[in-house]
């Protein structure tokens, strides 16, 4: 069978394979790195300039435009870590164990900011910097989650071993998730319910929703650069991984 | 300077604390990736045929 005639691979197994998948995505990196620092530019003018402030909060609704977006991102990146669970498990696709590694560094500093910047907004609205409320207690719980993933990441030499193990933690891991977006529904907590996405439209108006979007945006894609970029790098530490086998096998026989 | 009224310190430790934590995990992100890359070319460059 010549090249020309042989079937064509689906996007799916192109980016199956790491070199590929690095060499596809690559050119996305710069495009990326651009359009977040451009919405953090005016994200920030919009928040600390622009907002106006709140008539019960006052200045302090400035904190919820860092507060919410590392609160969505603490969410939104165990569901890309669940999502590539699911890679490893079903599909075994080469790339799912790589995006769950990646990510979860990335995870737990967003949900160790959305807990720091929820005890600075508590403390002036709340008179507490922390309760153990359903809300808050769900999510330290989730930090909790990620910082033992990363520790299992580290305790297997063999990765490819440790993500069918790290991929099932993490699926059992995920129940915390509807927990933390329901805490606030199913018990009496300090934390107000939601109040952007609701079925009868947002509880804000205009003027506060744009900040708080422009900044859900430049963090959304500060994490989506950050997670390609160590994407790629992971890709080569299980190159140096290989290489470095090889050598040692070499050197035994 | 706009005036952050009676909480201002809430605030703008909130925004040092998430400059410093997003600093970080970018300039970790960009160290780890130039380290990695550096001990692969040395690999590549050990293995390449002389």
């Amino acid at each position: 069978m010549s090249i020309d005639s042989a079937p064509k691979q689906s996007w799916w197994n192109r980016i199956s394979h790491p070199g590929q998948f690095v060499t596809w995505t690559k050119p996305l990196l710069w495009p990326l790195t651009i359009l977040t620092a451009v919405l953090f530019v005016a994200g920030l003018w919009f928040a600390l300039f622009n907002s106006p402030q709140d008539y019960q909060m006052g200045d302090t609704v400035r904190i919820m435009y860092v507060h919410v977006p590392n609160a969505w991102l603490s969410q939104f990146v165990y569901g890309v870590m669940a999502v590539s669970a699911l890679g490893t498990l079903v599909w075994r696709h080469p790339m799912a164990d790589v995006s769950m590694k990646s990510a979860a560094p990335l995870g737990a500093l967003f949900t160790a900011l959305a807990l720091f910047t929820g005890a600075l907004w508590g403390r002036p609205t709340w008179g507490t910097f922390w309760e153990w409320d359903g809300r808050m207690t769900s999510t330290l719980v989730l930090l909790l989650i990620y910082l033992g993933i990363i520790a299992l990441w580290r305790a297997f030499d063999d990765q490819l071993r440790a993500a069918r193990i790290i991929a099932v933690f993490t699926l059992v891991g995920a129940i915390n998730i509807p927990i933390i977006k329901f805490s606030v529904d199913w018990w009496s907590t300090l934390h107000q319910p939601a109040s952007v996405f609701r079925a009868d439209g947002p509880r804000m108006p205009g003027s506060i929703l744009t900040p708080l979007f422009v900044m859900f945006f430049a963090f959304t894609f500060l994490f989506l650069t950050l997670h390609l970029k160590a994407m790629h790098t992971e890709v080569k530490r299980r190159r140096i991984a290989t290489l470095q086998r090889k050598a040692a096998q070499g050197a035994a026989s | 300077m706009i005036d952050l009224g009676p909480h201002a310190v809430f605030i703008v430790w909130a925004y040092v604390g998430v400059a410093l934590g997003v600093g970080g995990l970018i300039g970790w992100t960009i160290l780890d990736a130039r380290l990695t890359s550096k001990k692969l070319a040395t690999l590549e460059a050990r293995r390449a045929p002389k």
